[in-house]
């Protein structure tokens, strides 16, 4: 090839981006069954999801400066055809997705050999690589149906690799069939929505709704939909009070699916929740700054609270865990319905920051589980000391769910109340506050598990090998980083919570 | 070497000298040669600032900003640099100790203690140079974390359930309220630079400025004022070289230091005795300093009857600020460094008799003076230094706060002071009386002369040597910081 047609080629591929973000993961699944050989079926994967994380980075470089990307897909121009579009949000949520999703395969590898039975372990890489299709399409398609496709491919594989699980403990069945239900619940009440949308509009491409919305006001049906879609994401998104799913699946998954969902499954479906509230539907009509006001602040409230009320009292680790992550979703929400520019950036930044932090500590877990068989405290004494690596990455990913300063999670929680303040809501910024004090309570009890206790006699574990360390520290240090250097975080952030205060304009915006 | 260079290496150098524990952690001697050769360069460095600078003011010196806005950036002003003078200049003598103490008593795990400390150290100089709130907070919780292991560092029951109240007390006020109260002070100002005046002046309602005020004055646990006090008798279960640096000078002092900060940087002396928000402030400091001194007579245990005596002593700098006049900021400022020394000598010489005879509680000290003079002579020095007896550092501070007293019109806050030497009489000095006079119940105990090894006896007789110096400078003190307050009525 010439240098010319290298060039062409270069350009044409960066033409599909969008596209190329989904379908590359998306054709490393069959490939992957039909190889067949576990350690190719791993260096697939891996080399799948660097791609899409390539290709995130250079989308949301793209995206930066606050311009959007519209893909249509075979050529066939929206309303009819299939959109992507991507802006500063989904270009953020993309690069995370696909960010968790790469770094968490090194780790997979070796931990998936002591969880998962050998016969398995080619059938649970196409289950991820499917699983990681699903969250990065929802995130990526401008086209509302194409939303529920990709949710339900996400769903269903993540089902599957919740109850693989039960090779260790067979809960993970239960977790499993209670997620499927749930998740099928919500993604039902998801697809009703759409379908009274379809009805009130004629269409199901996301700008068109908007403008078509925008013009007949807000009747019934536009009103019912929005119900619909809201429960049926508020489901997929763990909002309290419909998060019983969450604290099972997480903690009787594998530790790789569990680090991999808890740092992007729910965070998939906050951005759709926030797509639809601010891109097509206005948060100008009524109904929605009421359901704002009046269901999710106090329920967000509510999760802060009694979530990490909850996880103070967990005996297992990954329970613990889980719960954090329920209050820490209510600070999402809480941030969305401030309604203000400085609210949806703290909440798109959270979405972030606690991505990575409760990834590095999942996978914190996962290593110290590896080493003492269970999560429950009483198996996990001192291990802090005799896995030093292991317990650093503890210590940088609890101070950052506590929000301690020159971590990822206290620039949020900084944009979180300082948003409260704006609007003159002082207690909120008060109980945003005191919130966090849960947090110290019951992240403490893991570090004087982890480091104030004795270990067993005669303990010999030491930090795990490689593969699953380095995406830890990696994981660990960035939880540090991005309380430093904000610039992509809560730039982007920024950027996109300007897109989405200008409603359906910003969905224009070419 | 230019001053932002010289500046940023106080903070370099302790976290070399963590890192050297680290690596290092089986050999003692290199180890700890590494961290004492750190502690003077660290000095040293602050020496070059002293001599670049003087008392001016110079920076801001941006390292990087976070979020716009908000940046990690350092200055050099007068209040902060005495405040690094104090903690590094203390490291050397404490560092000298620390050793003699860790090894004279079979302490365990010296390279992490060792390493903690110097992160500790570390923070407390990019507390004194922060140059705006933000930067001070970061610092301000480094170094909690930092000493939060050397609190727990015994690992015994006792130890952990003494870190937890520790640690709980300190973060919850910290996050609770002083962030709270920053980030508020963000939303409304638009900065958090320390600027001399401050930066609230017509940006907030005046009913809305004490609570302010309130957001700030508890939310620095470390001040302790009361009732978030608990944490510094409950630090005691540190070994004593950190009750001695940390819980004496280093972390205390950061507390009200920030206290300092705040009032004269942020509010602005100026605006306070205006608006008279700070009137509850001092009432409450004044309530502290009398009924911590009465608690301090209860106890027997010699650190605990210290702890509650630096709680009292601290409300002092809190009262100086409060009191919202030049006088005032002055004494507080300078009862930075004269409490230093006093109480750092006294903190020692209770380690020392920890290490020479595992005595705590002090009904069981009699006759001991007679057989330790130079530890028992050191304690009397400090003592009196602390009660605020001339000739000894400790008495200037008493008179300036005395002085902003009057300036302020409340002329009861003298009383207060007043009464607050007799029971610093009352609590303290018994312990000197009986050491000396008291016939030794303990027939154990070696008839003659049987001093604590030389590093454990020597840093106090040097810091007791200090607080006799320090009356005759106190003149300098006082013009070094008088920038401060320029200005000021």
């Amino acid at each position: 090839m010439s240098a010319t047609e290298v060039h062409h080629v270069a350009k044409t591929l960066m033409d599909h981006l969008p596209i190329l973000q989904v379908v590359i993961p998306l054709m490393s699944a069959p490939l992957i069954v039909m190889i067949g050989n576990r350690n190719l079926a791993w260096l697939i994967a891996f080399a799948a999801s660097a791609a899409s994380f390539v290709i995130a980075c250079l989308l949301l470089s793209d995206v930066i400066d606050g311009s959007v990307i519209s893909y249509h897909i075979g050529g066939w121009a929206p309303p009819l055809g299939i959109e992507y579009r991507i802006d500063a949000l989904n270009a953020l949520v993309l690069l995370l997705i696909s960010g968790i999703g790469t770094i968490v395969l090194p780790y997979a590898y070796t931990s998936v050999k002591a969880e998962i039975p050998q016969r398995l372990h080619t059938l649970f890489y196409a289950l991820y690589m499917l699983c990681l299709t699903g969250l990065l399409g929802m995130v990526a398609t401008g086209d509302a149906f194409n939303v529920f496709v990709f949710l339900e491919i996400s769903s269903l594989s993540t089902y599957v690799l919740v109850s693989l699980g039960a090779n260790k403990d067979t809960r993970a069945l239960t977790a499993a069939y209670d997620y499927l239900i749930m998740g099928t619940i919500g993604a039902t009440f998801f697809v009703i929505g759409l379908g009274m949308l379809y009805m009130a509009t004629g269409t199901l491409n996301m700008a068109d709704l908007a403008d078509r919305i925008a013009e007949q006001g807000a009747n019934r049906t536009v009103q019912a939909a929005f119900t619909f879609i809201v429960v049926g994401m508020g489901l997929k998104a763990a909002m309290y009070p419909l998060h019983h799913w969450l604290p099972n699946a997480y903690t009787y998954a594998p530790s790789a699916v569990t680090t991999f969902l808890a740092a992007t499954a729910t965070k998939a479906a906050i951005y759709v929740l926030l797509r639809f509230m601010f891109s097509v539907f206005n948060p100008g009509f009524h109904f929605e700054d009421w359901t704002l006001y009046l269901i999710f602040i106090p329920f967000a409230l509510l999760a802060m609270f009694a979530a990490s009320f909850v996880a103070v009292f967990q005996t297992n680790l990954k329970r613990m865990l889980a719960f954090s992550s329920i209050a820490q979703i209510g600070y999402m929400l809480l941030g969305i319905a401030m309604l203000n520019a400085t609210g949806l950036s703290a909440s798109i930044v959270h979405l972030v920051n606690h991505g990575i932090t409760k990834a590095a500590l999942f996978m914190g877990a996962g290593a110290l589980i590896l080493y003492s068989g269970s999560a429950f405290f009483d198996n996990l004494n001192g291990l802090g000391r005799k896995m030093p690596l292991t317990g650093a990455t503890m210590v940088a990913g609890g101070l950052s769910l506590i929000g301690v300063p020159g971590t990822a999670g206290f620039i949020s929680k900084w944009v979180l109340v300082q948003a409260a303040f704006e609007n003159g809501w002082w207690i909120i910024a008060v109980a945003i506050m005191l919130s966090s004090l849960l947090a110290v309570i019951y992240v403490w009890r893991m570090f004087e598990v982890l480091y104030l206790t004795a270990p067993d006699e005669g303990c010999t574990a030491t930090d795990p090998p490689l593969p699953m360390l380095i995406p830890m520290l990696i994981l660990a240090v960035s939880c540090i980083w991005f309380g430093f250097d904000t610039e992509l975080t809560l730039g982007s952030a920024q950027v996109a919570a300007d897109g989405l205060l200008a409603g359906s304009a910003g969905m224009m915006a070419h | 070497m230019d001053t932002s260079t010289a500046l940023y290496l106080t903070m370099l150098i302790p976290t070399v000298a963590m890192a050297g524990n680290m690596v290092w952690k089986n050999q003692e001697n290199l180890r700890d040669g590494i961290t004492f050769i750190c502690a003077l360069l660290t000095f040293a460095c602050v020496l070059v600032i002293l001599c670049n600078v003087g008392n001016a003011t110079t920076g801001p010196y941006e390292l990087f900003e976070v979020v716009s806005g908000l940046s990690i950036s350092f200055h050099v002003e007068p209040l902060g640099l005495m405040f690094a003078i104090i903690g590094s200049g203390l490291w050397i003598i404490t560092h000298i100790y620390g050793v003699g103490y860790m090894r004279g008593n079979n302490e365990q795990h010296h390279a992490r203690f060792f390493a903690c400390f110097s992160i500790a150290i570390a923070a407390v100089m990019g507390i004194a140079f922060a140059s705006n709130m933000f930067t001070l907070f970061v610092f301000y919780e480094i170094l909690t974390l930092s000493t939060y292991p050397l609190v727990a560092h015994k690992g015994t029951p006792e130890a952990v359930k003494g870190a937890r109240t520790y640690l709980s007390i300190l973060i919850g006020t910290s996050i609770a309220l002083l962030l709270t109260g920053v980030i508020w002070t963000f939303t409304i100002a638009g900065t958090l630079d320390f600027t001399k005046g401050g930066i609230l002046e017509g940006k907030i309602a005046p009913t809305l400025l004490p609570v302010l005020l309130g957001l700030y004055a508890f939310g620095i646990g470390k001040a302790a004022l009361m009732p978030f006090h608990r944490w510094l008798p409950a630090a005691m279960v540190a070994p004593t070289p950190v009750s001695a640096l940390l819980h004496a000078v280093a972390v205390v002092k950061a507390g009200v230091f920030s206290m300092l900060k705040v009032g004269i940087y942020i509010f602005g002396i100026d605006f306070l005795a205006s608006t008279g928000a700070s009137e509850w402030l001092m009432w409450l400091a004044a309530y502290t300093i009398i009924a911590a001194s009465v608690v301090a007579m209860t106890k027997d245990n010699l650190k605990a009857r210290l702890a509650y005596s630096t709680v009292s002593q601290l409300s002092y700098i809190t009262l100086g600020m409060a009191l919202a006049t030049s006088m005032g900021a002055l004494g507080g400022g300078m009862h930075i460094a004269m409490h230093a020394m006093g109480k750092i000598t006294l903190f020692m010489c209770a380690g020392s008799i920890y290490v020479a005879y595992h005595k705590t509680e002090i009904s069981q000290m009699q006759g001991l003076g007679r057989i330790m003079p130079i530890t028992f002579g050191a304690f009397l020095i400090g003592a009196l230094s602390i009660i605020g007896l001339p000739p000894l550092g400790g008495s200037w501070p008493k008179f300036l706060l005395m002085v902003g007293a009057v300036d302020a019109g409340h002329q009861i806050i003298i009383a207060v002071l007043m009464i607050s030497s007799l029971l610093n009489i009352a609590y303290l000095l018994p312990l000197v009386g009986r050491g000396f006079f008291r016939p030794a119940t303990d027939s154990k105990l070696p008839k003659s002369f049987a001093e604590a090894p030389l590093l454990v006896w020597l840093p106090p007789a040097i810091t007791a040597t200090g607080c006799i110096i320090l009356f005759f400078y106190a003149g300098s003190i006082q013009d070094f910081l008088a920038p401060i307050v320029e200005n000021s009525p």
